[in-house]
């Protein structure tokens, strides 16, 4: 592991400060935020991450959840994934994030990783975690391998020719329905991005996976106040049952009166480059007829754009199952 | 396995502690630039806290960690996994590194009380906290219910995963976790196990967890 200098600041100030003079807060940065360590450290023991700095924002106040004047829910940045799962707030009316949450990594994983950390989740993708193998994301201009070699696992939404690189978050799937605002503190002071905002597409600079700058650091999240009556479902398909990284997701909030859709937000982990909302699949399915038939036009339309790899054309139709399925059971709940 | 059984057992892990103790005067002088603490908390009992001024590791930073109640006040390079820190540096070799990636939980323990991978946290984010490893929740003399429940329930076979499983089963007991045993298998899935005890161990957990 690169030798590294562990700050702990003592303030938010402080932690901006340090952090603003990095050269990137993207693929590469020598100053980094250290939250949960589980994503990062792994990396840093492979020689992917090499911060000079590493700065510890553990014991910043940044660990509550609290209610928001307007209904919502405010969630700091620091707090741990099983505390976010299992809040009786999160699973009464945010039950979609909840069982994302829960559905992601181990217990012992979930807690140790932060929120503010698994919006930040580097992708799986071998050739990335591989410097013996080029990687547009690790190292621009190097290639990627990924797209005639082993890919059965990558993206087939929002992919390039320079990366097909999927990310992995379960937590993000679910925080894009829920229409969650990131809050961001930097040396310019702060800002909010809408989740769908936050991710960047790989186009032809992989290595820049958020708009984040130098300095800027994740405060907390928020969500907007519940949708009433609206029923929640996060279902995910992967190659074994528990502790593995998803094939295929879906996380559906779905609001139906008299039989009808009157709502419907959609949106697919494990196929694209970033956390996929589905504006297509949620215009084919308001105003219809919540039945499978429906369910299923609406999961083609979420397909629609999916250009599939190699080795990863079976997620095209699995995504499809996975979604209708998802919002079967969500009308029936 | 009846109690009488388990009671008739050896008093002691006495390869443990011949391997501990012979190789700390054996190897000494090749290990100790690793292990700055490895006489004092492997063979002494004191209750004080154990000192190491360190030897000349560059960069080495002080820290004290709370380990089973014991405050160690050691220097390491600020690269020490929390689990080489306990294994290397303060020598409880009851955590075992598996994957050394967060794949296998091999490594759990608990901090604060919650349980963790030691592997992917640093020693130095953990200054002052509660730390609890394998040997701080019972010993031979007097097994934690749920080590007790593994001897009698056959729950290992080789046994390198074992101390991860019972750290794992350990704060499960106060986790959210419905009955049955699908419920047990979900939140052990984190903790692999080569051997394929895993029958043994939902057996030895669902145990100690009707007990209760």
């Amino acid at each position: 592991m690169h030798i590294f200098e562990f700050i702990r600041p003592k303030d938010s100030a402080a932690a901006i400060a340090a952090a603003a003079q990095s050269k990137t807060a993207q693929q590469g940065a020598d100053v980094r935020f250290m939250g949960g360590g589980t994503t990062l450290i792994d990396l840093m023991k492979l020689n992917v991450e090499t911060p000079d700095r590493v700065l510890d924002i553990n014991r910043l106040p940044l660990d509550k959840i609290e209610a928001t004047p307007d209904g919502g829910l405010k969630i700091g940045a620091t707090v741990r994934n099983s505390d976010l799962a299992n809040h009786p707030k999160v699973q009464r009316d945010y039950l979609v994030l909840s069982q994302a949450i829960l559905n992601g990594a181990s217990a012992q994983i979930r807690n140790m990783a932060t929120v503010g950390g698994n919006l930040l989740q580097r992708t799986r993708c071998m050739y990335f975690r591989d410097t013996a193998m080029p990687c547009n994301k690790r190292e621009p201009g190097s290639g990627c391998p990924a797209i005639t070699g082993s890919n059965r696992t990558l993206a087939i939404l929002g992919a390039s020719e320079h990366c097909i690189a999927t990310n992995p978050s379960d937590m993000c799937v679910a925080m894009a329905v829920l229409e969650a605002t990131i809050h961001i503190q930097g040396s310019k002071g702060s800002r909010a991005i809408p989740i769908s905002d936050f991710h960047l597409l790989p186009g032809s600079t992989p290595n820049r996976e958020t708009v984040l700058e130098p300095g800027d650091l994740i405060t907390h999240v928020t969500l907007p106040r519940p949708i009433a009556g609206s029923k929640q479902v996060y279902l995910k398909l992967r190659d074994r049952a528990s502790y593995e990284f998803a094939l295929v997701s879906a996380a559906v909030v779905l609001t139906i009166a008299s039989g009808n859709i009157t709502r419907a937000r959609i949106a697919l982990g494990g196929v694209g480059t970033k956390p996929w909302r589905s504006p297509e699949a949620e215009a084919a399915l308001t105003s219809k007829v919540a039945n499978d038939a429906t369910f299923r036009q609406g999961a083609e339309a979420a397909l629609r754009g999916a250009k599939p790899q190699s080795e990863n054309g079976f997620k095209i139709e699995l995504a499809k199952r996975c979604l209708a399925y998802a919002l079967h059971t969500a009308a029936v709940s | 396995m009846s109690d009488d059984d388990l009671k008739s057992r050896p008093p002691s892990p006495t390869r443990r502690k011949f391997l501990l103790t012979s190789g700390s005067s054996a190897a000494a002088s090749l290990v100790a630039a690793y292990v700055p603490a490895f006489t004092k908390s492997a063979a002494g009992e004191s209750d004080s806290p154990s000192t190491s001024a360190g030897p000349n590791i560059e960069g080495a930073v002080p820290i004290t960690l709370r380990i089973n109640g014991k405050d160690h006040k050691l220097q390491i390079d600020p690269r020490t996994t929390l689990l080489d820190c306990i294994r290397e540096t303060v020598a409880l070799t009851g955590t075992k590194k598996g994957c050394d990636h967060g794949q296998c939980g091999a490594c759990t323990v608990h901090v604060n009380g919650r349980r963790v991978l030691s592997c992917l946290n640093l020693a130095l984010m953990h200054d002052g906290e509660e730390i609890t490893t394998v040997e701080g929740l019972g010993t031979p003399e007097a097994m934690h219910p749920m080590q007790a429940s593994f001897l009698a329930w056959d729950a290992y076979q080789c046994g390198y995963c074992t101390s991860g499983q019972i750290m794992s089963a350990v704060a499960l007991l106060k986790e959210p976790c419905g009955p049955d045993d699908a419920a047990v298998k979900e939140l052990m899935s984190g903790n692999i196990c080569r051997c394929g005890a895993y029958a043994n161990i939902v057996d030895a957990i669902q145990q100690v967890r009707k007990r209760a």
